[in-house]
């Protein structure tokens, strides 16, 4: 029964793991970028909103596990939201097809500033495999202003949170 | 003689590796779509359409093609209604139409790209300024009609791929639910084209991320069938590790997540926790936690690691141990029974009409896996069942994901128990001509063929087991309320980015 489950669970402690820190040069690089009214309207959080801009799926796996019980994302103020209207972050993934441009820019257009966007995976950087197809515009920065790149083919979820963190360090001042 | 046979009579076949191509007269290519099960595949290259027939019933497999004249080929829609989306994709990438074809409205030209007809012999003119797709009318939705229309997508509001779906509603019930996809159409056959199978398997493992290992074993099955070899034993053998560890994966990640849309979260924190566990063994077994790039045409790239199979065994032990007590939930906690039960019904007969495979096929009574018929290395020295299921619903598709993990789960113990010793891959000689092959992804089975013109590829398609799931979420969605949609999809887990290709 549920019950039990949720007792042995409580007997056990918590299973998410400890973190290491990010980078300082990557937070001081991310820090210059942010002006200090957007530190002061925003704190320690960030809201977070996904954007499939053509990915292959591989990427989504592993910002799903972002927020299994391992790595549990809340725990340092990174949410997941439901719509761009609510979102600081806009976590974009995929080479950009073509036929995804004008949805991923009304996305990000939707978002209130201050927002940053990321670029999560090779795909996201640069197109990556998929890089001089007709069908895609070749990464993120090809359609909207990308303030972070978080390299990998997936990146792990390890990765995509100590860049979300850097973000949330430099965001904190 | 069979019909069949008196239709393939006089037809020439030509040499395709390990099941024949046909080419047919228009009259002898819609024969054959009425004689045999229902077609798993159409496509095309620049002067043939081709149809992939996999019949289990009258084990027979073969692919038929016609030539495309004036620019037209015999529809086959009309007899087999899965025909009518691969018409439309054929229609946009090459330009061929379907003659009396049910539907000819554009599929994956969005009126999007530079070009259209990107894989024609010579590409089309820059297409007209994107208009607003077109759906299908449904009495009622009409201006001042007694149905309101519900659009949802492309950008959906969660860590999910993209696509739009047109809800026709009456109220809360849905009517009828119409998907528009396409647009993660990243033209993977267009980069595959001149490019060695070694140099093209980067794109057969990113067809639809989640199924990576599948993808690339039925790619490199096409390749190495078209080269005349086979790759060695402990290459298959670790192929199936690995394909065997991604429908573990994929399952408890996808049964986490269906209950969790049925409000059911400590299943989920459950099932997250051991599929993390499982992908951590296999970045120390395999390097990758998706196991993305080890299978190559020729074997796989990389031998398990020491220590691999342990991290592996014991990830798995540890789920195994805890399954039985998970799996109770489906009847002892009466909310989740409440979602699950009679939610998202797969009519009677779609899933044969269709050739559905994978959990949404078997949890609809389609008894079928790649894994059993046709076969391939290693599944024939193993033992397995297959779990079928007739309800058709939602809990039915959970309950078949339950009974394949335990399933999957054994046979890695099985395989690792026994590697076989040897190499793990060997040289694909510099080859033409064709191949075909099939894996069974934790979706159902997946197709591969290709053509190889002096170590190039020439022409490819790839069959994602999917093309076939889509229209079921369709039939087995009307009726349902919109809040159950995603349930019911999440249910499902069909491919965007495998069908956009
Ligand atoms: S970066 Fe890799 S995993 Fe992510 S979408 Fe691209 S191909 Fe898929």
């Amino acid at each position: 029964m549920p019950l039990r489950h949720i007792a042995r669970a409580v007997l056990r402690g918590p299973v998410s793991e400890k973190l290491a820190a990010p980078a300082p040069a990557t937070v001081g690089e991310l820090a210059a970028r942010l002006d200090a009214a957007s530190q002061a309207r925003l704190g320690r959080s960030l809201a977070i909103r996904h954007v499939d801009a053509g990915s292959c799926n591989g990427c989504e796996l592993e910002l799903h596990a972002l927020q299994n019980i391992v790595y549990d994302l809340e725990r340092f103020g990174l949410r997941f939201v439901a719509s761009p209207r609510h979102a600081d972050v806009l976590l974009v993934t995929g080479p950009v097809t073509r036929n995804l441009v004008e949805a991923l820019r009304a996305t990000v257009a939707a978002a209130p500033d201050p927002k940053w966007v990321v670029a999560v995976g090779d795909c996201g950087v640069d197109g990556g495999v998929f890089k001089g197809s007709y069908a895609v515009a070749g990464g993120v920065s090809a359609a909207v202003p990308v303030d972070l790149v978080i390299a990998g083919c997936p990146p792990t979820p390890a990765q995509v949170l100590l860049g979300l963190r850097a973000l949330l360090e430099a965001n904190a001042g | 003689m069979s019909e069949i046979e008196t239709i393939l009579r006089g037809a020439e076949p030509v040499p395709c590796a390990p099941w024949s191509r046909y080419v047919l007269n228009p009259a002898s290519w819609q024969a054959l779509a009425a004689a045999a099960a229902p077609p798993m595949a159409l496509w095309a290259d620049t002067t043939q359409v081709h149809a992939l027939y996999a019949d289990e019933a009258r084990n027979l497999i073969l692919i038929a093609s016609c030539a495309v004249q004036n620019g037209r080929y015999p529809a086959l829609s009309p007899l087999r209604p899965g025909a009518r989306w691969f018409e439309r994709m054929i229609a946009d990438l090459w330009g061929h139409a379907a003659e009396g074809g049910v539907d000819a409205r554009p599929w994956l030209d969005h009126g999007r790209w530079p070009n259209t007809l990107p894989m024609a012999a010579r590409p089309g003119p820059p297409p007209l300024p994107p208009e607003p797709p077109e759906f299908l009318p449904v009495p009622g939705a009409e201006e001042g009609g007694d149905l309101h229309q519900v659009p949802v997508g492309p950008i959906h509001a969660g860590i999910i791929e993209p696509g739009h779906f047109r809800f026709s509603c009456l109220g809360e019930a849905v009517m009828r639910m119409e998907a528009r996809l396409g647009y993660t159409h990243k033209g993977t056959l267009g980069l595959m084209r001149g490019k060695s199978p070694r140099a093209a398997a980067r794109f057969a493992a990113r067809l639809s991320g989640d199924a990576t290992v599948a993808h690339s074993i039925a790619f490199a099955r096409a390749a190495e069938a078209a080269c005349g070899i086979e790759a060695p034993p402990r290459a298959a053998a670790l192929r199936a590790v690995m394909a065997e560890v991604e429908r573990v994966a994929v399952h408890l990640g996808d049964i986490g997540a269906i209950i969790n849309d049925a409000a059911f979260s400590l299943g989920l924190a459950r099932f997250g926790w051991h599929r993390e566990m499982v992908l951590r063994a296999t970045a120390a077994a395999f390097g990758h936690r998706l196991m993305m790039d080890v299978v190559v045409p020729g074997g796989v790239v990389t031998d398990i690691a020491p220590g691999g199979a342990e991290a592996l065994r014991e990830a798995l032990r540890a789920a195994a141990d805890e399954m039985p007590a998970l799996a109770r939930f489906q009847d002892d906690v009466a909310s989740l029974a409440d979602r699950l039960i009679g939610t998202g019904i797969v009519p009677p007969g779609m899933a044969e009409a269709f050739a559905a495979g994978g959990t949404v096929g078997r949890a609809a009574g389609r008894d079928a896996d790649a894994r059993r018929w046709p076969g391939y290395p290693p599944y024939d020295t193993l033992s397995f069942a297959v779990p079928v299921r007739t309800e058709g619903d939602t809990d039915a598709r959970v309950r078949v994901r339950f009974a394949e993990l335990e399933q999957s789960m054994a046979m890695i113990q099985a395989l690792l128990a026994r590697l076989p010793e040897g190499p793990l891959s060997i040289a694909l000689p510099t080859a033409s001509g064709e191949g075909i092959g099939v894996a069974e992804t934790f979706r159902g089975d997946a197709w591969h063929w290709l053509r190889l013109d002096h170590g190039a590829i020439a022409a490819s398609f790839v069959r994602d087991p999917s093309w076939a799931h889509w229209p079921l979420l369709e039939a087995a969605v009307q009726d349902i309320v919109v809040a159950d949609f995603p349930l019911c999809n999440r249910s499902f887990n069909a491919a965007y980015s495998g069908v956009d290709l």
